[in-house]
């Protein structure tokens, strides 16, 4: 019986201190860990020009400008907004008031040239039916509840 | 409580009563959950058929996150109570959960390409999901890595109750991180955001899948045992 909890005791506190090396370790590499940066991280930390990171966040509703092949749409976390534009074959999700990562650059002038566009999709699953009828309703509104 | 379970021979009973039934109930809730899933549900509004992938690959995501729970503590319980029978448990659930981890990995890359517009991202979610693939293949490795297969046992249970600390990363990634990954849309703490149209099937498929598990996991922890015995009468023969 002694043995055992003695072998219960190590087994607990070894996933113990684990748990929290692992919790440690994960606060102090934070920075690194985020997928994306939003207009605010950006306001507030400021980003050198021509360095590569993703922006993340809503394009912003009636900002979608197209010429050519080029995209021109604004980034929004509702809060700060970034111009940003990309040339290329946007995704099928890409659209006004929907989630987007894009990886690019900052011009000199503070917008955003991407390289790369991802949609981002949020955790609403539903028929078309029910968006339809929501919407009629005006009880919500793609992207107006999302993030 | 386990010890009653803990006997081999009782498992063994136990197991082959139990078998016919998880069997046939795995048959049915596949093909009625992929009936569901396939269609008698609606298309999403945004994504149109491509969510029907979800139906594939959130079943396998719990089971391959709960398979893994289930071998940390099958491996507590050797490490601490030296029950055989959790040793033979943990063996014979790795490979299942590997491939539900490669599952995961595939369907999300299929799902990926056209919602999101890539084949992979190296964001939170979706590389604490590939560590656990490879944890599941290090347990593997581990166990069938020493000639004395206690030994092999104890190392691999002592990788699996290490590699536990992903699994609460991998279910809070989405919420800790920015991920590219969407946050959990049915275990949340107010309604799932997921239409009743839709989380039918859903939990119809998780159900098919959990007894699919439930019954390979006892086909190979009796084959597991079966061969044990084998090779003791083998073993006996020659002498």
């Amino acid at each position: 019986m002694k043995r055992k909890h003695r072998r219960l005791m190590v087994v607990l506190t070894s996933l113990g201190l684990l748990g929290a090396a692992a919790a440690l370790v994960l606060t102090a590499v934070e920075d690194s860990l985020v997928f994306f940066y939003t207009p605010s991280d950006l306001a507030e930390r400021g980003t050198p020009p021509d360095t590569l990171f993703r922006l993340g966040g809503l394009v912003e509703e009636g900002s979608v400008r197209k010429e050519g092949s080029t995209t021109h749409f604004r980034v929004t976390d509702l809060n700060q907004v970034i111009p940003a534009s990309y040339t290329g074959v946007l995704p099928d999700l890409f659209r006004e008031g929907q989630g987007v990562v894009a990886e690019g650059t900052l011009n000199a002038d503070g917008s955003f040239i991407a390289r790369e566009v991802l949609a981002k999709h949020d955790e609403t699953y539903m028929p078309k039916e029910v968006a339809e009828a929501l919407r009629e309703s005006g009880q919500w509104r793609d992207g107006a509840t999302q993030q | 409580m386990f010890h009653r379970f803990a006997n081999p021979a009782r498992f063994s009973r136990i197991a082959a009563r139990v078998l016919p039934w998880s069997t046939a109930a795995t048959i049915i809730l596949f093909v009625v959950g992929l009936y569901f899933a396939l269609f008698a549900s609606p298309a999403d509004y945004q994504q149109g058929d491509t969510v029907r992938i979800m139906y594939v690959h959130v079943p396998s995501a719990w089971i391959a996150m709960g398979c893994y729970t289930f071998i940390a503590l099958m491996s507590a319980i050797a490490l601490i109570w030296k029950h055989p029978l959790a040793d033979i448990a943990a063996r014979a659930a790795a490979p299942l959960g590997a491939g539900f981890t490669l599952i995961v990995l595939i369907t999300g890359s299929l799902w990926g390409k056209p919602t999101w517009g890539t084949w992979w991202v190296w964001d939170a979610r979706l590389t604490s999901v590939l560590v656990l693939f490879f944890l599941y293949l290090g347990h593997i490795a581990l166990t069938n890595a020493f000639d004395n297969p206690q030994r092999g046992a104890r190392a691999a249970a002592v990788l699996a109750l290490v590699g536990f600390v992903n699994i609460p990363i991998i279910k809070f990634s989405v919420d800790w991180w920015n991920t590219l990954h969407q946050p959990a849309s049915v275990t949340r703490l107010d309604a799932p955001a997921i239409d009743p149209a839709m989380l039918t099937p859903l939990l119809l498929m998780a159900l098919a899948f959990l007894l699919y598990f439930i019954t390979m996991l006892l086909v190979r922890m009796r084959s597991d045992l079966n061969a044990a015995r084998a090779r003791a009468l083998r073993l006996s023969a020659a002498e």
